[in-house]
This record gives structure tokens, sequence and C-alpha cells, in this order.
């Protein structure tokens, strides 16, 4: 569990952060959504120790990362792995190269024990044949799932993820989303997902914190999200005059899902009020 | 003020690279790596250089002494003066400066911009320890032996382009090369040499490892490096000689 307790991040006058409290939950995706310069890159830099917070606490199974020493945040740091929005990937290694290069500098094991681990991970994000490739082979969705791959190869209990589907089609989305959240149950990680997507929200997003303007303005999860009454976060989420005509059979459905899935026509050929509910 | 701010930051990157190595294997493979890269990458320029350094500066030298009074083998001693005290270490290492310097700069400014210096940081690895201590090593190994290559290049090409174009005979210059020969030359050069080769190094690295933005601050901070240096090796060139000889 990450908990954060009044995070402020400021760059030169400008305040981008101004105080968030927040907690992560293990177990769970927990998604921080908001427009662009909302603050949400930040927020998240802070909380992996690549920005240093002005203020606040940033604590880690009760940990300050924020006061820890060197030698404590490096021993912290071994148990977070990261995706990254462009997946960095190493580009001289190999993709068997890049999952390896933490067992390679963090374990004392063979060759082949680390490559048996390597293999399984491969396998576990579905990715096979790819071990001699160079990430300049591949394509996008099978570098985020390499990205995955290297971030759980030393079964993080932290796992961070910027952007997961920038760039994917919807298919490709779709199935890093589920195995981002099927690693998250497994293997009981403290997943944080910075995202735009609303199709990650919808399907992932057991935890929500809307960011607006560097603050914290809504806090949910992806059945509350929808019957929100949050001005701001409705006019994020609605952005669009198509979104806005979805929004109502997309609360069809997820009272459908509220109300133990049952049958969308038996829903629809109702006589009840669901979309007010 | 930006100039003590820079120098600030450099020193501070300088600082940050020594660390205990999360993994000595690693560190030692990344080493050899850039001792292949800086070395090996970069003999055959050196290697085209220093050749006709010392074949032009014996046409060259012969042609401005005219006077009959001078023994022709004067031509093989100031050829490998100049090769050994100049030449040499200022000339190849203002080439390297272009080849290496742009090299480790747009590595790093790529590495930086595509996040893959902050996944080593996520790693809980010091990137500067790891990235930047290897390449400064590297070069400071290397880069001497790379003069030392260039002297000896320089000086046969000298006697090579002194004999073919009928200047001198090949027993007046092995006669010339011998004469009055002072190894402290060869100190001031090899000082010279660790000296830009930590420049050529640490600066372009400094300029990588700090870009910020996309392909263009790359490429400009390439430029940057490759220009700093070459001045930094000029300045360090005239001190060292002010101090040294």
């Amino acid at each position: 569990m990450i908990e954060v307790k009044n995070l402020k991040k400021g760059f030169g006058d400008k305040l981008v952060i101004k105080g968030v409290d927040a907690t992560m939950q293990a177990g769970k995706c927990n998604l921080i959504i908001g427009s662009s310069g909302s603050g949400k890159t930040v927020f998240m830099k802070c909380l992996v120790g690549l920005f240093e917070p002005d203020e606040g606490e940033i604590l880690y199974s009760g940990q300050d990362l924020v006061t820890m020493t060197d030698e404590q945040r490096k021993e912290t740091r071994k148990q977070i792995g990261m995706l990254f929005q462009g997946s960095a990937l190493f580009d001289s290694l190999t993709v068997e190269q890049n999952v390896m290069f933490p067992l390679d500098m963090f374990t004392k094991d063979s060759y082949q024990d680390k490559l048996k681990r390597v293999n399984e991970v491969l396998d576990r994000v579905n990715l096979k044949d790819a071990n001699k490739k160079f990430p300049a082979e591949i394509s996008g969705g099978m570098k985020k799932r390499v990205g995955i791959a290297r971030a759980i190869v030393l079964n993080p209990k932290y796992l961070f993820c910027d952007e997961p589907n920038s760039g994917l089609d919807p298919q490709t989305s779709l199935v890093i989303d589920q195995l981002i959240k099927e690693l998250t149950t497994e293997y009981n990680i403290t997943t944080v997902i910075n995202t735009h997507d609303m199709n990650s929200v919808m399907e992932i997003g057991d935890n929500i914190i809307y960011m607006y303007q560097g603050e914290k303005e809504w806090e949910g999860n992806n059945k509350e999200i929808i019957f929100n009454k949050n001005e701001k976060l409705n006019s994020f989420i609605f952005a669009s005059e198509f979104l806005k005509d979805a929004k109502d059979m997309r609360m069809l459905e997820v009272k459908g899902k509220i109300d133990n899935d049952r049958n969308m026509d038996e829903l629809l050929n109702s006589d009840e009020d669901v979309l007010n509910p | 003020m930006k100039l003590f701010t820079e120098t600030g930051r450099y020193l501070l990157m300088l600082k940050g690279m020594v660390s205990k190595p999360e993994n000595g294997k690693m560190y030692w493979k990344e080493f050899m790596h850039q001792c292949s890269d800086i070395g090996i990458g970069s003999l055959g320029i050196v290697v085209i250089i220093s050749f006709f350094m010392g074949a032009v500066s014996a046409v060259q030298t012969a042609y401005q002494l005219v006077s009959p009074i001078i023994p022709k083998s004067t031509i093989a001693q100031i050829v490998r003066d100049t090769v050994i005290l100049e030449f040499a270490p200022t000339l190849v290492c203002i080439v390297l400066a272009g080849v290496v310097g742009s090299k480790i700069a747009s590595e790093l400014g790529n590495m930086r911009v595509s996040e893959q210096i902050d996944a080593l940081e996520i790693m809980g690895i010091n990137s500067k320890a790891y990235l930047v201590m290897p390449k400064i090593l590297a070069a400071l190994l290397v880069i001497p032996m790379l003069v030392v290559v260039s002297a000896g290049l320089g000086i046969l090409g000298g006697r090579i382009a002194g004999t073919a174009s009928g200047i001198l005979s090949a027993t007046d210059y092995t006669k010339g090369l011998l004469q009055n020969f002072t190894p402290y030359n060869v100190f001031f050069a090899m000082a010279k040499s660790y000296t830009f080769a930590f420049f050529i190094s640490s600066i372009p690295a400094y300029y990588g490892y700090n870009v910020s933005g996309g392909a263009l601050e790359i490429g400009r901070a390439s430029t940057k490096s490759v220009v700093v240096s070459c001045v930094l090796i000029l300045m360090a060139d005239y001190v060292l000689s002010a101090l040294l000889l």
C-alpha cells in the first residue's frame, strides 16, 4: 500500500501539485486520471522518486520515501516496477536482454535460472518467439508487453504504469489493461496507472483519482464514476457530444453490471428508471 | 551567471557518479563495451588523420627549410617533435571530440528523452555511475592509446611522404628521428591526452545526460558539447604548454 499525505510540488513560482492526499491499495488498480496539465505525471514522478516533492509524505508500507536514506531508497526502488509511456526499452539490447537486465543487475542467479525466469514472464505476458528481437523490430503493443515483463521480472510489490495504452489500438489496449489487472490481483501488487483512456477507467478502475489543476478533485471506483455529480469530472469524461450520447447507454450497461450482470434486454424492457438510480 | 550554474551542475554530475556499483560485473561489461566503442570505433579515422598529418607536416617543413646549411635530417626531427608535442594529442583529440563526443551526447540524450535513464533510476540503479563513469574511464584508458598510435603513424606518414617525394632519404629520416630526442615530450603529450580525454567524455556526457525535449534538443546538445569540448581542449592546451614546457 502507498499512502500520500499533503503532497506539494512546484517548479519555480508555479505550484503544480497542491497538497494531494491519496491511498493506493494493494491488489488493486489505482488510476490517476485528468486532463493534460492537471499534474498527474508530476504526481506519479513524485511517487516513484524521480521528482523530490516540496512538502508532504509518500509512505511505502509505512516508510516515507522522501526522508529515506539513499540505501533505503535503492532498496525500495528494487520493489518497484514501472511501465513507461514509450516503454523505455534499451535500444541496444534484445527483448530477452531487456527483461534479463534487472536480474543481471540485482541477482546472482546462474544464466540458466535467469533465462528460465525471463521465459516465464515473457510467457505470462503472452510474448513468445520474440526473445532475440530488438525493440526496433517489434510492434508498439509488443513493446508494452516487454516493458511489463521487465517491470515484473523481480516480483515487484509496486507497479507504476504511465499511459499504458498510449499509441495502441483499442483491442490491444484492452489486452494490456486485462494483463495489468490480472497481474495486480495475481501477485497482490499495488498498481498505480496514469491514464487518459476512459476504456481503461471503466475496465480496471478499482480506485480512481481525478486530478484537476494539481488537486484531487474526485475519488471513487469505476462503478461510481458514471453516476458522479462532479461537474469538472463529467466535463472531462464526457468531453465529446458522442460520449454524452453514449453516456446513457453506458450507464445502462454499468447499471446492468451492478445488478449482478442482469440481462441488458431485460433492463431495457423493464419499467425501472435505470438512468436515475 | 549561467556559466556558474552549468559548472555547478557539471561538478554535481561528476560527484553523483561516484558510488558503490550495484553489480561490479555489469559495470565492467559496460566499461569494456565503451572501451571497444571509443577505441575501435575511432581507430579508422585516427589512422587516416595521423598518417596524412605526418605526411603534410614533412612536405611543408621541407618547403620552408630552404637553407642549404640545414641538414635534411632536421625535417624528420621537426616532424617528430611537432607530431608528438602538438598534432597527435591536440589535433586527434579535437577530431575525437567530434566523433566520440557527439556519439556520447546523442546516445545519452536519446536515453534521457526516451525515458531509458528514468527506467534505470526506477530500478534502483545510479544512472550516472552506470552510464557516465564507464564512458569517462574508458576514454581515459583508450584515448591516450590512440594518441600513441597516432604519433607513431604520423611519424611513419612523414617518412613515407618524405621518401616518396624525394625530399629526403629513409636513412636521413631515421637519423633525424634519433637526433636530440627528449623523452619529456612524450610525458607532455600523455599529460595532454589524459586531460583532453576527460573533457571529450565528461562534457558530452553532461550535455547528453541533461537533455530535455526531443530530437532537436539532442542535436543541439550534441553540437554544443563538441563546441565546448573543442574550446576547452584548446584552452587547456595553452595552459598545459605554459605550465609544463
